[in-house]
């Protein structure tokens, strides 16, 4: 199964949860999709053992051939070119890389040259695989796109995604398996997790929540979910017990035995209760009063 | 000569936009006359490179000289490269500021504000 572990709001615990759930399934493969910040090496402590750069196509003009038309400029659906006085400006990083300009020169003075964008690495064993994207780069789909490439075909993925709902979340948990919602009782937490419930349910991927920093008692949230008929498949407490070995680099599941079998559970419990159960109900929003399937009524 | 100024609207007297990429429109005014033209920013909607192509528009209309708030570093780029001069405005009529910058009294834009701060929320979405 290719797991996607998303949140909408940022610093929820993404990268703790999915960190957690490679450590606690074996031979899991964990993939740090957040290429702006990867951070799931900190926890995960990998033997990176390779590093290869990820280059995206640019245009560059050959000023013999250009006669200054603007055909260039006027083709670039993202402003990646000006022509003024006759002349080519290009814009590298604002470039998407969709080649309409080398189309669209009547003269053929465009080709096309590499430009390093970043980076994909891994380890040996194939457990690991990290994008990191260059500093003052904005655009990482093609990084994640790398990533889903290389990613393993044979053995449980876990994608760790990046924080909020847009493209770069997208790209990350198209065509996976399930989604894990991670979130915290808190409204930032909630109005983002709407956001995140909203793409999941368009793109049609099953997905339950995982409440992190988890308090007792009625929470707007769980009235939430209750609502939405959102299964929460693990809460972890708010704690300072947790926060302290966090803060250690260390996950609950770091030789945690009672963490690992509950981490375990998650993985067991979404296969089941997602993928077999229940995966209608979990894809579209359920009519207003009607009860879900597959759950129980609280 | 003509004057192109970042405007929240299409007359002599709409106030001018201080965002210049981001604008709303953009009035021509011949100095010399008075005459003037208003267009609508297509940039305004653009989801990236919107000073850019903001900046080809008022190249291509022939302006020698913008006067607007903020210009971005991609703006700056395309409109030094065409040679049009750069002088900051203020939040007052299209009419006044025109009139100021023929007094002499606006000043040269040399320092960029950040990519997308015409954006508001502070930029960059994600």
């Amino acid at each position: 199964m290719t797991l996607a572990i998303l949140s909408g709001k940022g610093g929820t615990g993404k990268t703790t949860v999915a960190a957690s759930l490679a450590v606690a399934l074996e031979q899991a493969q964990y993939v740090d999709c957040d290429v702006e910040e990867p951070n799931g090496a900190l926890l995960l402590s990998p033997r990176v053992a390779f590093s290869e750069p990820v280059e995206v196509l640019v245009p560059t003009v050959d000023p013999d051939r250009c006669n200054g038309c603007g055909s260039c400029a006027t083709a670039c659906r993202y402003h990646a070119i000006a022509v003024v006085r006759r002349k080519p400006i290009l814009f590298p990083t604002v470039c998407h890389h969709c080649g309409a300009c080398r189309i669209a020169c009547p003269t053929r003075a465009i080709s096309e040259i590499p430009r390093r964008i970043g980076v994909v690495e891994g380890d040996a064993e194939g457990r690991f695989l990290q994008g990191r994207m260059d500093i003052g780069e904005p655009i990482p789909i093609p990084i994640l796109r790398e990533l889903k490439r290389r990613m393993a075909r044979d053995r449980t993925v876990l994608l760790d995604c990046p924080p909020g709902a847009s493209c770069a979340v997208v790209q990350s948990i198209s065509d996976v398996d399930a989604c894990l919602l991670v979130t915290e009782p808190t409204p930032f937490g909630l109005h983002d997790l709407a956001i995140a419930v909203g793409l999941v349910r368009k793109m049609g991927i099953p997905f339950a929540v995982v409440v992190n920093k988890a308090i007792e008692g009625e929470t707007e949230l769980a009235a939430y979910c209750r609502k939405e008929g959102i299964p929460i498949l693990l809460e972890i407490p708010y704690s300072r017990a947790i926060a302290e070995r966090y803060s250690r680099g260390l996950l609950p599941v770091h030789g945690d035995e009672a963490w690992i079998g509950r981490f375990r559970t998650l993985y067991d419990d979404l296969q089941k209760q997602v993928l077999e159960d229940g995966a209608a109900a979990f894809r579209t929003a359920p009519k207003p009063g009607s009860a879900v399937p597959g759950r129980a009524e609280a | 000569m003509t004057i192109a100024v970042s405007s929240t609207g299409k007359t002599l007297d709409s106030q001018m936009d201080l965002r210049f990429g981001r604008a709303a429109c953009f009035v021509f005014v011949d100095a010399d006359t008075l005459a003037f033209e208003a267009l609508d920013n297509a940039a305004l909607a653009a989801s990236g490179g919107a000073g850019i192509s903001a900046a080809q528009a008022v190249a291509d209309r022939g302006a020698s000289v913008v006067i607007t708030g903020n210009v971005g570093p991609n703006a700056m780029s395309v409109l030094t490269a065409a040679g049009i001069a750069i002088v900051r405005g203020e939040a007052i009529t299209v009419r006044e500021n025109v009139a100021r910058y023929l007094a002499g009294s606006l000043t040269t834009i040399d320092q960029t504000v950040p990519p997308h701060s015409g954006m508001g929320g502070g930029g960059r979405g994600r």
